[in-house]
């Protein structure tokens, strides 16, 4: 009997995070909350039941992150019994980096890029697993399973190790460290299907509800607190609003939506004609936008 | 914390049933530069309405900024790296994820530089079929033979010929046919089951998803009809039960299980199974996973296994089927395809990893370079980047494995440079060598410790080497009267004796000694494993084979003796004569006059021979050993 489509990529992730597990010295799980973080995290626990998975979790907080977002981390920690590391860029506080002031591009460096840095290299962390998939973006799409980043963090396109099989080159020279995707070959689809069969918890801001929004540059931004100054020509409008991805919440578009059920979000996607990204404001900057980010050391 | 599933429409139910039992087809693009790739299988995608509205936006603001016009070049869907974009190349391979109402699809579009066959590689390792393209106007070129040979190495059975850019060339006929007829001769060879020849236009669509009016003469289904139907049916539930083990899973002294992925085969819980390396036997007790424990576990399953019995196994071993086992040997020949810059060297030491298990190795021969466009078996002393070539390979520690024909997930390796930790190869392995093949380590029940302990003495070797002449015989045989008149029991192989037999075929080169040493060396480590104390009295002048010889036994079991005597001192004493004739030149490679010898630089016993007694060096050494018994 041939494995299902889901089955074989789970084991796929499992395989890849036992891997890690198996060949390196300090490796963090890095948890961004989302509807990926949840997926891996559940992965995570599979691979090494009846262990507890091997690694922390380690969360970069921009201080912009939807609310929801922080108390859905919190509960999940405390429910699997996980050690979480929560990292901010001090100095970015200090300095009052907001992504209104200083642009997403600045903002997302200095609290996301930056403060991710700052963190693996606090804790010495060698393998950071992350749930970055190849279908979300174009220059994702060109990135090995494994990872390798130099010294300075930095992803070398051009130097990439050759991946063949699941034969995995895993070994670190002084300094360099890796970055492993265990679902670079799911799709959004996959994960949503993955999320309805294990009956997976998400953060429910990708269920629709009544939402206070903003229209800003073709996009519905959520004014999820008071931080957030409104132009004269804008009104705050309640609308039925859902996210598909979610990040800043400044930065992360929501779309109109009546999806308040997995499957309901499932069927949304079978007809949607758009993708994932489109309403992230940091990928729409430039062309190779997500590359630059991710040579700097940006998931 | 996620609202109740409901119900899904009876559209969309219907949809994700069949979604689910879709077969998936793995392929790859490859073929020369300017082919082609990227640009057919973003038409692909783009004639399927796989691509999404504001990707096809993107698409057409991307084409206009690279200088397009208002044409979509479809590649740049594909070539995701800035470089790959100002350069109008691909670089690195893109995989892409897509769905048709017949199948799934993963393809990994990869580059047709030489200068990038690793990522090429990468991409064919894992798929099933490889569609080659082929440029109308220039016919095959040399990387069009070379991917060809690289995917029939990579164990890809199914090809696709995309004869491209057949408008350029006025959709002719005679031009496709000429091409199909002379490719299906280059492959004949290669073991392809399926091998299906198209005409296409990548930049029109011709003949892409659908059959074009453009060649009324071409009777055969579009690119992706038949991607969507080609049987590519592979059975790896009907091979032995294989399991190498990836990580053990100790959460508490009461559970101990081996986790890893089932490489092919079944298993079900009371079934037998030997562990590869040992040969011990056990049975699965109970197959764990998070979802509760299940009854039976087959390939492509990532589980965790618990044995009946306690055995030593651990990440780098297998567990498999105990009457069809893998492979145990330190000595195989492999296909190896080179990536680096700096060459492949024979001698060379570097880090052999197959999926699970990771050794140093050396290549102990290059048997020959394959010439990837006729296919001729050319000499080579070193292996050059992108070059392919079969060697036979020395691991220090045996590993576990399989012919990569008969599977593809034991069979493979690839080869790490030790100083830079870069993945410099990839391998695919052809058989073990020699004394290996068949013959499988045995678990005996009577072991090494049951046998000192019936000797009551704790096995050793007593490795003397100094010049000829030292003293290393007259002590060593001193010392083996002492411990006889104990009542220990021993064995003194001589350099001079064992020459007369065991090693009467080699001479004294340092080719020679080299195997001289290992072999007596591996008689001694038997010997031991017997129970006994070993004195081993060899000039044996090179540190690396007495490393070696030290790193054959048990930690703490070769202890290194220097008999340290001035060659001057030697050469007066002279018993057989020896310096006399080397210095007169009748001896070639004689050690300390015309071959060197190399003092050890931590022996654990350092015995100097002027104004002493052989008898009083005996005594220090048992001294020495009584001490070691003690502790």
């Amino acid at each position: 009997m041939a494995l299902s489509h889901l089955a074989r990529l789970e084991a796929e992730a499992i395989h890849t995070m036992r891997e890690v597990a198996a060949t390196s010295t300090n490796p963090v799980l890095l948890y961004s909350v989302g509807k990926d973080s949840s997926v891996l995290l559940h992965l995570a626990m599979k691979a090494f039941y009846p262990a507890k998975p091997p690694f922390p979790l380690l969360h970069v907080d921009t201080t912009w992150k939807f609310r929801e977002m922080i108390a859905f981390r919190d509960q999940v920690a405390r429910d699997n019994d996980l050690r979480l590391i929560v990292h901010i860029n001090e100095d970015g506080v200090a300095q009052g980096i907001n992504p209104f002031e200083h642009g997403s591009n600045v903002h997302t460096h200095l609290m996301k890029t930056v403060a991710l840095r700052q963190a693996l290299e606090k804790h010495r962390f060698d393998v950071a697993i992350a749930g970055a998939r190849r279908d979300e973006e174009k220059s994702r799409a060109k990135e090995r399973i494994f990872s390798l980043r130099t010294a300075g963090q930095a992803w070398d396109p051009k130097r990439q190790r050759p991946e063949m099989w699941k034969t995995f080159n895993t070994r670190l020279t002084p300094g360099e460290t890796m970055r492993v995707f265990p679902l670079s070959n799911w799709t959004e689809m996959d994960v949503w299907q993955y999320v309805l069969q294990e009956g997976i918890p998400v953060v429910p801001l990708y269920f629709a509800e009544e939402r206070p929004v903003v229209e800003r540059d073709g996009m519905l931004i959520m004014v999820d607190d008071d931080r957030m100054p409104l132009q004269p020509d804008e009104v705050v409008r309640r609308q039925h609003v859902r996210f598909r991805t979610l990040g800043c919440y400044p930065l992360t578009g929501a779309i109109l939506s009546s999806a308040t059920t997995v499957p309901e979000i499932i069927e949304e996607m079978v007809f949607s004609r758009s993708s994932e990204r489109r309403n992230r404001l940091v990928d729409r900057d430039e062309a190779s936008g997500m590359e630059r980010k991710k040579r700097e050391g940006y998931f | 914390m996620h609202g109740q599933p409901s119900v899904f429409s009876p559209e969309v139910a219907s949809l994700l049933d069949v979604e689910g039992s879709k077969s998936l087809l793995r392929f790859i693009t490859c073929g020369s530069v300017d082919d082609g790739k990227s640009t057919l299988i973003g038409r692909l995608l783009f004639d399927g309405g796989l691509v999404l509205d504001d990707q096809v936006a993107d698409l057409g603001r991307e084409s206009e900024r690279q200088g397009k016009g208002d044409h979509l070049d479809y590649s740049l869907l594909l070539d995701g790296l800035e470089a790959e974009r100002e350069q109008g190349i691909t670089i690195d391979v893109a995989y892409r994820y897509f769905s048709t109402a017949r199948r799934k699809f993963v393809v990994a579009d990869t580059p047709g530089h030489e200068e990038y066959t690793r990522n090429m590689v990468t991409g064919a390792s894992t798929a099933d079929l490889a569609i080659i393209l082929v440029d109308s106007q220039h016919g095959m070129l040399p990387q069009t033979c070379r991917h060809t040979y690289l995917a029939s190495l990579l164990g890809i059975r199914h090809v696709v010929v995309a004869v491209n850019k057949i408008d350029l060339v006025g959709y002719r006929s005679s031009i496709f046919e000429a091409l199909q007829t002379h490719y299906r001769k280059f492959v004949l060879t290669l073991g392809f089951e399926t091998v299906q020849a198209i005409p296409v236009s990548a930049r029109y669509g011709d003949n892409v998803t659908s059959r074009s009016i453009h060649t009324p003469w071409y009777q055969g289904p579009s690119l992706l009809e038949y991607l969507e139907t080609v049987d590519v049916g592979k059975e790896v539930t009907n091979t032995p039960f294989r399991f190498p083990i990836q990580w053990v899973n100790r959460p508490n002294a009461s559970f101990r299980g081996y986790a890893g992925e089932v490489a092919s085969g079944r298993i079900a819980v009371g079934d037998p199974v030997a562990v590869a390396k040992s040969g011990q036997k056990t049975a699965i007790k109970s197959i764990v996973t998070y979802d509760g424990e299940v009854a039976s576990a087959e390939a492509g399953q990532a589980v965790t296994l618990v044995l009946k019995d306690e055995v030593d196994a651990s990440r780098g071993n297998m567990l498999t089927s105990p009457t069809a086992r893998p492979f145990v040997a330190d000595q195989l020949q492999a296909h190896v395809i080179w990536f680096d810059a700096n060459p492949l060297l024979p001698g060379r030491s570097y880090i052999l990893r197959t999926e699970t298990d990771s050794v140093n190795a050396t290549v102990t021969k290059l048997k020959h370079r394959v010439n990837v466009n006729s296919f001729a078996r050319e000499a080579a002393k070193s292996l050059t980047m992108n070059e392919i070539g079969v060697c036979n390979i020395s691991t220090q520690a045996p590993i576990a494995f399989d012919a990569y024909k008969d599977n593809k997930t034991t069979g493979n390796f690839v080869i790490v440079d030790r100083l830079t930790n870069d993945t410099v190869g990839a391998g695919m392995i052809d058989f073990p060598l020699r004394r290996a093949a068949n013959v499988h380590w045995h678990a005996m029940d009577v072991n090494k410790q049951a046998r000192s302990a019936q000797k009551q003495q704790a096995p050793a070797v007593l490795w003397f080497t100094g010049l000829s002449g030292s003293g290393k015989s007259t002590i060593a045989n001193a010392l083996d009267r002492i411990l006889n008149a104990h009542g220990r029991h021993t064995y003194l192989l001589d350099g001079d004796n064992v020459r007369h037999g065991l090693n009467r075929d080699l001479g004294f080169t340092d080719v020679d000694r080299v195997e001289n040493i290992r072999r007596v060396a591996e008689v001694a480590k038997l010997m031991a494993d017997a129970g006994l104390i070993v004195l081993v009295s060899f000039i044996s002048p090179f540190r690396d084979e007495r490393r070696m010889a030290r790193e054959l036994m048990a930690e703490g079991e070769f202890i290194e003796i220097f008999v340290d005597t001035p060659i001057e001192e030697c050469a007066r004493r002279d018993p057989k004569g020896l310096y006399e004739k080397a210095r007169a030149g009748k001896i070639a490679n004689f050690t300390g006059i015309s071959s060197p010898y190399e003092e050890p630089e931590h022996p654990e016993l350092h015995l100097s021979t002027i104004d002493s007694e052989p008898t009083d060096l005996a005594l220090q050494i048992e001294d020495f050993l009584a001490r070691r018994q003690s502790q």
